[in-house]
């Protein structure tokens, strides 16, 4: 285990020691200590190693990920995982607003709360919350899966293309165009593999699927004003 | 961009310490706000006496200040602080002092009026700002402080944060109101005066007309969510009362903390890490269109 303290090196050399690590090398588990909510912790990493940070963080962390597992163990700022491209971050806390914004792939896993507009824009990343989520979220979602365990704020799904939302509690309000479908076994084994894999032990049948009416694709006269 | 602070304290012990934690917390949120920087303190109550904290770009202002003691027929002691000078009077005098201060000597600006609150704001860097009033040596109950980046008024003394239109009452914003220009003018029309041409002051005014309705803090800020429209996360403060709101939209970061010895707010969780018992607090995101609110 190598580890970065945040109180001795700069945010920088943290992350350049992560973004570089020796090629071959067997030493892949790295820990970051005294984050102290500092912004962008962990972001561009594109090697496949393991990264716990120990503490809250700031701004995006973990941004822009590729291969590598992130796992913080207290809460995350704004844009947490944002444009992630595979890989994994794994929040023990909660997340503020835009957690997995615009996310390409992998994997975002929030064990607490999510904030406002989670998943907004997403283009193919699996996100799983074990708590709620806030308003705005999966906002015009194209692709990838945003499973909430718990309830879900207003406008859920607003302007949704092709993204699927699972959401075992409450509703409180469906956005523009996102209706409720029918749960297929195929969508039922695709959830138990994301419950699975963001490490939670609810049931897929406790769920419910939304997605896109696709009626906005096209234009529509009478939309216009 | 802004950052926001803000400390209320369940803790006595902790008073003596309130100036210099909030200086840390301050900043901390520098880099969200280094056009200007201000604080409101509140601190102990002394009876019968009340004060007005006033502002003058000439440093000779405050010889002017001569006149006050006779012209409202009682004792001013008159505590200068940099740009700031610290009037302590009876508190039955304050309404006289201001207009007396308003007629002869309309350079010298009130920042503040009341029993407790003291404010203290400045252009420049945060820590430049609290070093000059020495806000660290400050002790209350509760504080609220203000790191600015304008957007809708310029960058002046006047127009930083904290804004107080009521006795004892302040506002900080991170956002800003769009509907601004025609409250100023509904609030005219009310007979509540508005200085700058600031949103801010606005928001802060609106609250001071409602509480003057009859509205506790909880229903002025209620009543805040339907007539004002704009981004805001608003923390404000009153003798003895410490509250938060969040436009719905709520895209204006806020992190609160709770223990037992205080409740601490930051735009940033960064702003909390030096709080003593911080790794045991409560935290969370306040909610969007709640209203939060604390008393002693």
């Amino acid at each position: 285990m190598q580890v970065l303290d945040l109180s001795e090196i700069t945010l920088r050399e943290a992350n350049a020691a992560l973004q570089n690590p020796t090629e071959g090398s067997n030493e892949t588990a790295w820990e970051i200590v005294n984050a102290r909510g500092s912004h962008a912790i962990a972001v561009g990493l594109d090697a496949p190693i393991d990264v716990q940070v120990r503490g809250s963080t700031g701004y995006y962390c973990a941004g822009m990920n590729a291969q590598a597992t992130v796992r913080v163990d207290g809460n995350v700022g704004p844009g947490a995982g944002e444009n992630m491209m595979s890989g994994a971050l794994i929040v023990e806390g909660d997340a503020s607003q835009y957690a997995g914004a615009t996310g390409h792939g992998g994997l975002l896993v929030i064990k607490g709360n999510a904030s406002s507009r989670c998943g907004i824009s997403m283009k193919g990343i699996d996100i799983v919350v074990h708590g709620n989520v806030g308003h705005m979220s999966a906002f015009m979602a194209q692709k990838g899966h945003l499973v909430i365990c718990g309830d879900a704020g207003d406008a859920l799904g607003d302007s949704i293309y092709e993204a699927q939302l699972f959401v075992r509690g409450s509703v409180k309000s469906l956005g523009a165009d996102c209706v409720e479908k029918e749960m297929r076994p195929e969508h039922l084994e695709k959830l138990a593999e994301l419950l699975k894999a963001g490490e939670c032990d609810a049931k897929p049948e406790e769920f419910k699927r939304y997605g896109s009416a696709r009626e906005l694709y096209n234009f529509n006269i009478d939309n216009a004003y | 961009m802004c950052g926001i602070v803000g400390l209320f304290l369940k803790d006595k012990a902790l008073e003596p310490r309130l100036g210099e934690m909030l200086t840390d917390m301050l900043i901390t949120m520098s880099d969200r706000g280094p056009d200007s920087a201000g604080i409101a303190v509140y601190g102990q109550d002394r009876d019968g006496l009340g004060k007005l904290t006033v502002q003058s770009s000439d440093p000779t202002g405050f010889d002017k200040l001569g006149g006050l003691s006779s012209a409202i027929g009682a004792e001013v002691s008159v505590r200068v602080v940099d740009t700031h000078a610290v009037l302590e009077m009876p508190e039955d005098k304050i309404t006289q002092a201001r207009a007396y201060l308003r007629e002869n000597h309309p350079d010298i600006r009130v920042m503040s009026a009341g029993e407790v609150i003291e404010i203290y704001k400045e252009v420049g860097l945060p820590g430049d700002v609290a070093k000059r009033f020495d806000i660290p040596q400050l002790h209350g109950s509760h504080g609220i402080g203000h790191t600015r980046m304008a957007t809708e008024s310029a960058v002046t003394t006047l127009g930083a944060h904290p804004f107080s239109t009521g006795s004892d009452q302040c506002l900080v914003h991170n956002g800003s109101l769009s509907n601004h220009n025609a409250l100023r003018r509904e609030l005219r029309h009310q007979g509540v005066t508005v200085e700058t041409e600031n949103d801010t002051e606005v928001a802060a005014a609106y609250l001071t007309w409602r509480l003057q309705e009859g509205d506790t803090l909880g229903q002025a800020l209620e009543a805040g969510l339907d007539d004002l429209d704009g981004f805001y996360t608003f923390v404000v403060g009153t003798k003895d009362g410490f509250g938060v709101l969040r436009d719905p939209i709520a895209c204006k970061p806020a992190v609160m903390a709770e223990t037992d010895q205080y409740v601490a707010f930051g735009s940033e969780y960064r702003a909390l890490v030096n709080l003593p018992g911080i790794e045991d607090a409560k935290v969370w995101e306040p909610e969007p269109a709640t209203v939060y609110f604390w008393r002693h």
